[in-house]
């Protein structure tokens, strides 16, 4: 009997870049990505690390694609914006070396600030793009993109949606096999791209892709399945699930290779049926390119571009053209349960404290960009990875002469390393007056809390020295760095309101863990004396899961906490007028 | 069970064990030779937000997603995330649920209300519905961690699968976890849902 295994499609990608004999793997933390390298570190022969940011990740794994291993990128689709910068010449200097870059798209953004299709980055960057519609083909599919990246001589991108990199399906695991050794060869007109010799690489890119688009017709990544009537769907992904789901009478032509594309099986597909459809989420990728062909297709007239598809969205689609938008109404009309900071996070702390400063506040990516949702409502931006830096910059250099606000950019200690750091040069080399708070808790929280260079450990658990963010921020020239307790609110608020009128950049440095790094140092639960309670609501403005309503004897809604959810921080004990919040016994 | 494909949702708050929950479902359908997906999103499950959990087994499963209207058994880890996820359910179709009450920052707060009237929606769309509290369950076998295998348990009832299966599962999955709690809390639950 087989052993086969139920695995998500980053186990299955995990799995694969093993049995390829991977050597080195870099990432970046990045929802749906982030467990292929925390899969891909608990197997032998491989390095893999945490890189501070997606472009130095490619970087590394280029890198060692040039030394001669095996090397896997993964990311987020966001996270190939930063890496692109290297993709892109990449390309033209080819890898020796397989290596693969996995990018995950987020259809539907269930964890992401956008929903870009990056299928266009291997039209761009003029590679191949592969696509996995489940975990076996994502271990199968990352095999084939290491031997198709030594045979091409070419990055290859493997590109996955969330329901594919969080969906579970079943998979059978196979042997490692070693990769072929190689070691790195000085090759100047190859690696050093000048112009002179980059002139000459666009020719091999060009030619190269003249190549793939042969293999696109040959290989097996595509595939026909028949059906019984004469309608065809082309279509790769989650969405050939679907569409195998709710017609299994269809033809259809199921794309593992998605670019470029297998032209002449095109052709043939179409000339086989009488209705054609793509199907496809987001971008017309697909269906641009085959009407490029002269094909007659129905695409997005039947299926949204927004949001992610399902079976029902995808049967409507074939059943006629599309009336509704795509984006679903409320289900139903029960209390929305939208994400919190969590019971005792130091975020909230250090957003009860800031707000009263009545700034405006640039804000980031990460946990703290829930400050920005009722009730703490203290962000006023949320772009990409490290812009609070770069926007408080712009915004203060806008703002006219009668605005006093405050600037003030918030942003965490991974994403500070990540990307906030070039911004903080700028604002000292510049002089521009804004204070950049660094919410340092220790992990990457919202990923799942993986470590980064200031969190003291490496993806393999080793320790390692942890970046001392208040020394650099002196060493580019921040005079004033404070660094403050979240929980303690007069200290916070007073760090604050100095850091802000010192009329230069400055820097606010928070130093409480993420409180599901360290349960170690929650404190008992605080309660409420409802006899000093005065319904005033106060506490409830905290936004704290552990704070309750409960209708008093006189009516009142008073507050009562939640002994098993409270971590004892404190901070509604302090925002109380009443004294009526504190210790258990005290 | 027919030749069709069986549709599964597990719904409730983050911190629950719901995937844990999914996960030794999977496990024994598996083990019961059936092919097996499931989906759910990961990301916003320790922030307090809703979780899903979708599992889909039978002779060949293609789409990982369930299609709306077509839950087969919904396993309801809270009170209101059953009434939430009550327009997936086929109607007729089975509701377990945890007769359990998390509070959403708006509701602790005291802007909005819980619903009352769960009970009475349930009935409405559903054919079958199984409540039991789950947490005074696991707190009975000595954990409350285990809210989620008792409501395995109660799901247990409705699923041709060998009892071996769901022990050997449970044994080899949660051996970490409070093995004998878990077991005794499966237990619990599978004798509360009656025999079927």
């Amino acid at each position: 009997m087989k052993t086969t295994r139920l695995l998500s499609g980053n186990e299955a990608i995990a799995r694969g870049a093993h049995e390829a004999g991977v050597r080195v793997a870099a990432g970046y933390p990045g929802t749906p990505s982030t467990e292929i390298l925390e899969n891909i570190i608990q197997y032998p022969g491989v390095y893999a690390e945490w890189s501070p940011n997606e472009k130095v990740a490619l970087e590394v794994a280029l890198g060692a694609a040039y030394g001669g291993a095996r090397a896997l990128a993964t990311m987020k689709h966001v996270g190939l914006n930063v890496a692109s910068d290297p993709l892109l010449t990449a390309s033209y200097t080819g890898v020796n070396a397989g290596l693969v870059i996995v990018n995950a798209d987020d259809p539907g953004m269930h964890s992401s600030q956008n929903e870009q299709d990056n299928r266009h980055y291997a039209r761009l960057a003029k590679v191949p793009m592969l696509e996995p519609a489940d975990s076996q083909e994502a271990k199968d599919f990352t095999i084939r993109a290491f031997a198709l990246s030594e045979e091409f001589d070419t990055p290859v991108l493997l590109r996955t949606t969330t329901r594919v990199n969080h969906g579970k399906s079943v998979v059978c695991p196979g042997e490692r096999a070693e990769a072929p050794p190689r070691r790195f060869e000085r090759n100047l007109q190859k690696y050093v791209m000048v112009p002179a010799n980059a002139m000459r690489r666009h020719a091999v890119v060009e030619e190269r892709l003249a190549r793939l688009r042969e293999l696109a017709d040959a290989t097996d990544l595509n595939r026909v399945e028949r059906g019984d009537r004469p309608l065809g769907v082309i279509t790769a992904g989650a969405s050939y699930q679907y569409v195998k789901e709710v017609l299994p009478e269809a033809w259809v032509l199921k794309l593992g290779l998605i670019y470029p594309l297998p032209e002449a099986l095109i052709r043939e597909f179409a000339a086989r049926v009488e209705t054609l459809y793509v199907v496809e989420e987001l971008d017309p990728f697909l269906e641009e390119q085959v009407r490029a062909l002269g094909i007659p297709v129905l695409g997005k007239e039947r299926f949204p571009r927004l949001g992610e598809l399902n079976p029902g969205l995808v049967a409507a689609g074939f059943a006629g053209p599309r009336r509704e938008t795509a984006v679903p109404p409320p289900a139903t009309d029960v209390p929305a349960r939208p994400p919190v900071l969590c019971p005792g996070c130091p975020h909230r702390g250090f957003y009860q404290a800031l707000r009263k400063l009545r700034a405006i506040v640039t804000g980031d990516i990460g946990c703290y960009s829930l400050g920005a949702l009722s009730p703490l409502e203290t962000m006023d931006t949320c772009v990409c990875m490290g812009a609070s830096v770069g926007n408080a910059i712009g915004i203060r250099r806008a703002q006219p002469p009668d605005d006093k606000r405050p600037v003030v950019a918030v942003i965490g200690d991974s994403t500070f390393v990540h990307s906030g750091i070039t911004g903080l040069v700028d604002a000292v080399y510049n002089n521009t007056p804004v204070t950049v708070c660094i919410l340092d808790n220790r992990t990457t929280a919202m990923t799942g809390g993986q470590d980064h260079p200031a969190s003291g450990r490496t993806l393999a658990g080793a320790e390692a020295p942890r970046l001392d963010m208040a020394g650099l921020a002196r060493a580019v020239g921040v005079e004033d760095v404070l660094e403050v307790d979240p929980y303690d609110q007069e200290a916070a608020e007073r760090a604050l309101r100095y850091a802000v009128q010192t009329g230069k950049p400055s820097v606010v440095i928070t130093n409480r863990p993420c409180v599901l790094i360290d349960r170690s140092a929650h404190r008992p639960a605080l309660a409420v004396d409802l006899e000093r309670c005065t319904a005033c609501g106060l506490c409830f403005r905290l936004g704290c899961p552990a704070i309750e309503a409960v209708r008093g004897e006189d009516g009142k809604v008073k507050a009562s906490i939640h002994s098993e959810l409270c971590t004892g921080c404190d901070v509604c004990a302090q925002v109380c007028r009443f004294d009526a919040i504190a210790g258990e016994g005290a | 069970m027919s030749e069709r494909v069986t549709n599964i949702r597990l719904v409730g708050v983050g911190g629950q064990g719901i995937l844990v929950a999914s996960e030794v479902l999977c496990d024994v359908l598996m083990a019961s030779g059936h092919d097996v997906k499931k989906s759910e999103v990961h990301g916003m499950a320790q922030r307090g937000g809703t979780v899903n959990s979708d599992v889909r087994f039978g002779p060949k499963v293609f789409s990982p997603l369930i299609t709306q209207g077509e839950v087969d058994l919904l396993l309801a880890f809270e009170e209101m995330e059953a009434v939430r996820s009550l327009p997936a359910l086929r109607p007729g179709g089975t509701v377990i649920v945890n007769e359990q009450r998390i509070l959403p920052v708006a509701v602790a707060s005291g802007k909005v209300a819980y619903p009352e009237d769960i009970a009475e929606r349930l009935r409405r769309r559903a054919g079958t519905v199984v409540a039991i509290d789950a947490l005074a369950a696991a707190l009975e076998a000595g954990s409350s961690r285990s809210v989620n295998v008792c409501l395995l348990g109660v799901l247990s009832r409705f699923l041709s699968v060998a009892d071996a299966a769901w022990e050997s599962v449970i044994r080899k999955r949660l051996r970490e976890r409070g093995l004998e709690a878990n077991l005794k809390a499966f237990a619990i639950g599978r004798a509360a849902a009656g025999p079927r």
